[in-house]
């Protein structure tokens, strides 16, 4: 599937590894929550990035103080209904200081990706190509923040604090 | 009122612009209906029984005259010539067409209104006091607070894809006209110790398949943190809300299952979180746009005026049928000479809740003429006039009855809140509009609905309870047995500050009875009543089963 | 085997329309296309499938319906409403064209 980063598509290195499947020798290798639970040491053993994929009820505190072992938190959005996987990328960034990449996978709909990258993704697994071609679009079509995030969009109220102290 | 600056402007001219093209993407079969359905419902476009339907978001209520315009040009050129004020202050349109939504958006946007989640699993309209701002036992008006929450959960990062919608009150005002311990989350402006005003906060509060009245989980909230200790409950409901039923997906369930105290608890702990993790106290209420919002719920240029004005006291000892709407619709304004004016959208054998776009113009135009231009809508799905002088009330009186809006019946037996039922609703299982309709009939006489005094009927065509069923003092409800319709009777329930659920009688009546249990249920209550004792009264000294007896005693 | 039709809601402008015997919409029930076996029904599905991708309509699904005289009716009163409009409003819908 396509990958946007920072909003570009890019080549993606990552393999899903499913947890009844040997882990490949090296590169980039992205493994569930209960795989890493179970085989922490010989996950760390491995010479290569790691990252985790975590379903939409696991939090991320549960890797809290792991987090500086994986290069890439994947959260999941089983279907685009289920909202949990914002607050959990909100915790990544703003509770635990995550600086890795945070992948938006599952049911991943240009209508959601403004709200995704507000919550602080900075990848997202999309359907296809045209999903692709819509990114732009889709995350500048709302020029307008009422509420501090984990992006860089300054809210309304800071807006208007520096706008009407100035008159 | 509160008036857009530039960004909300521009806000809501976006939103139109996006809207419009999720509409052309649908039309052109990019989009499925599982995609579009909840992109559609973020901005109050449902699918009924028969068409299409529009919620337009009224925020807490409150209306200028040109917006009221508005509304009823909307009625005339893309829908029937009518709309239905809802028990969220807010209005719709049954027969919109979809092609034409994104123009009626921009038009709407035009006078600063929206469509903005009036539907699917966010934040909906955030309700009020019909009397903020002007009711005598008021301590701080809420309307701030609630622009303030409109304007901080308008399209939401996090938490527009909840497990379940989510609907917020605030009442500035110890009688609650709010029902806010019937909300996802009620708010009761209280004072502090120090004298300084906040919140009492109420969690998980509803109606619904399971009825509560909700806990209250903080006694008090300083005004500062209203926003952090909201993204508080919300990031805990978010998480932990259960998506495996969309029957037990409200806050209500979440709150019941772990317990209000253990509940408290986990909100507490992610509020203490939440004010590390945002930094620069940016969710903490910034004191300039309190005053900045504030400002624009100043009082309007009142006059001063005695509180004593012979010419209407005079006006109602000539004209009876003046002094009985006096006596019914008006209500204690806080300024002296002036009055609260309740317009009654409850004719006899009419529908609760609609207006024509005849109707919404004249209103319009009276309000611009007796009241600051200015209208409110209520939960009970009435309007109001705010400040009305009282040496007005009589000349206003006149022209609410030529456009049939004075029918002196607000608390009565005839105000009857009911959704829209079987006539439109694809949920529903029975109607609800024809009911009302025959039990206004019924109580046709004015003089035997007076005498029976203050008494809250709501009726919902099904359990989702949307005509407030549970609270109603006689709560109607309507089922479906083998394509019949027919109708339970629920007693003793309330919505205000003695908030409660009331109680099912017994068996439920056919459609072609339950007009006669309502009136047995009424006599009844006038037969055992005490001195000064409204229905609510009598039935919480009496029970449930006098009524049983009376309702029941032939079977 | 119950009779049954398709029903939908136009796309465009929500209008409650019935599957026709030529595999277009009627907004009368009584054009409807009436299926006698499973088998019929799911063919009338189908077609009624292809149309939602379109879109033509929204959200196609089957009604039972009895037939007297070859004049087509809804089985549940929730379907007799929407097929002759609300009842509190006589003036709208097929109601108002006589049925």
């Amino acid at each position: 599937m396509p990958l946007i980063r920072d909003g570009a598509p890019v080549d993606d290195p990552w393999v899903t590894v499913d947890d009844g499947t040997q882990l490949p020798m090296d590169g980039p290798a992205m493994v569930s929550l209960e795989r890493w639970q179970a085989h922490r040491d010989e996950l760390l053993g491995r010479n290569a990035p790691l990252g985790i994929r975590l379903k939409s009820d696991q939090s991320p505190a549960l890797i809290a103080d792991d987090l500086d072992r994986f290069a890439v938190v994947a959260l999941e959005f089983p279907v685009f209904r289920d909202g949990r996987a914002y607050s959990h990328a909100r915790l990544l960034r703003e509770r635990y200081g995550y600086r890795g990449e945070v992948r938006a996978v599952g049911e991943v709909l240009r209508d959601q990706f403004l709200f995704m990258v507000r919550c602080g993704f900075d990848a997202l697994e999309v359907r296809d190509e045209k999903a692709v071609e819509q990114w732009r679009e889709a995350v500048s079509e709302i020029s307008v923040v009422y509420q501090p995030a984990a992006d860089s969009a300054t809210p309304v109220w800071a807006l208007r604090r520096r706008r009407y102290a100035a008159e | 009122m509160y008036r857009y600056d530039e960004y909300d402007q521009t806000l809501v001219d976006e939103r139109v612009r996006q809207f419009r093209g999720q509409v052309a993407r649908r039309l052109a079969g990019e989009l499925t209906e599982d995609e579009f359905k909840p992109l559609r419902l973020m901005n109050g476009l449902y699918l009924q029984l028969h068409a299409y339907m529009l919620r337009v978001a009224i925020p807490y209520g409150l209306l200028s005259a040109v917006q009221m315009r508005k509304l009823a040009h909307i009625a005339r050129r893309y829908d029937r010539g009518y709309g239905h004020f809802t028990t969220r202050q807010n209005i719709q349109y049954n027969w919109p067409r979809l092609e034409d939504t994104p123009d009626i958006l921009a038009e709407l946007a035009r006078v600063e209104m929206h469509a903005i989640q009036t539907s699917g699993n966010s934040f909906r309209n955030t309700t009020t006091d019909q009397y903020a701002g002007v009711a005598a036992d008021e301590i701080e008006d809420p309307r701030v607070y609630c622009e303030i929450i409109r304007q901080w959960s308008t399209l939401h990062p996090e938490f527009s894809f909840l497990p379940r919608k989510f609907k917020i009150a605030v009442t500035g005002a110890p009688n609650d006209r709010a029902a806010v311990r019937l909300h996802d989350i009620g708010l009761i402006m209280r004072r502090g110790d120090a004298g300084e005003t906040g919140f009492e906060v109420i969690v998980g509060g509803g109606q619904g398949r399971t009825p509560f009245v909700g806990p209250t989980i903080r006694e008090f909230l300083p005004k500062k943190h209203l926003l952090s200790y909201l993204e508080a409950i919300m990031r805990v409901y978010n998480q932990l809300g259960r998506r495996d039923n969309l029957f037990k997906a409200r806050i209500k369930i979440l709150v019941h299952e772990v317990g209000a105290e253990k509940f408290t608890a986990m909100v507490e702990e992610e509020w203490q979180n939440i004010k590390r993790d945002i930094k620069d106290g940016a969710l903490d209420l910034p004191a300039e746009e309190v005053e900045r919002i504030r400002a624009h719920f100043a009082p309007p240029p009142y006059e001063t005026l005695a509180a004593a004005q012979p010419a209407f006291e005079e006006k109602k000892r000539a004209d009876g049928a003046f002094a009985t709407w006096a006596d019914t619709n008006l209500a204690a304004h806080k300024v002296p000479g002036y009055a609260i004016v309740n317009l009654s959208l409850k004719p006899v054998g009419g529908i609760p809740g609609d207006a024509t776009a005849d109707q919404m113009d004249a209103v319009a135009d009276l309000a611009e003429h007796y009241s600051f231009g200015e209208i409110r809508v209520t939960h009970e799905q009435n309007l109001v006039l705010a400040d009305v002088r009282r040496t007005d009330l009589h000349a206003l009186w006149r022209k609410l009855r030529d456009i049939g809006l004075a029918t002196p019946n607000l608390g009565l037996v005839s105000d009857i809140i009911a959704c829209p039922g079987l006539d439109y609703c694809g949920l529903a299982n029975a109607r609800s509009i024809p009911v009302a309709q025959r039990i206004g009939n019924r109580f046709a006489d004015l003089k035997r609905q007076h005498d029976i005094g203050e008494l809250k009927i709501k009726i919902s065509g099904c359990i989702n309870a949307c005509g407030h069923h549970h609270v109603g003092h006689i709560g109607i409800l309507g089922l479906e047995r083998k394509g019949e319709e027919y109708y339970q009777i629920t007693l003793g329930g309330s919505a205000d500050q003695d908030a409660a659920i009331g109680k099912i009688v017994g068996p439920a009546f056919s459609s072609e009875d339950v007009v006669d249990a309502v009136e047995t249920v009424v006599n009844t209550y006038v037969e055992l009543r005490q001195n000064g004792e409204r229905f609510i009264d009598t039935y919480r000294r009496v029970g449930k089963e006098p009524f049983k007896e009376r309702l029941y005693a032939a079977d | 085997m119950a009779l049954q039709v398709v029903t939908a809601n136009r796309i465009g402008d929500g209008t409650v329309v019935y599957l026709t015997r030529v595999g277009g919409w009627s907004e009368r029930i009584t054009d409807g296309q009436v299926s006698r076996s499973d088998e019929e029904r799911d063919a009338l599905m189908a077609v009624a499938r292809a149309k939602a991708e379109i879109p033509e309509v929204v959200e196609p699904y089957v009604i039972d319906v009895v037939e007297e005289a070859g004049v087509v009716r809804p089985v549940r009163y929730r379907e007799e409403i929407r097929a002759q409009g609300p009842p509190i409003h006589p003036a709208f819908g097929q109601q108002a064209a006589g049925g």
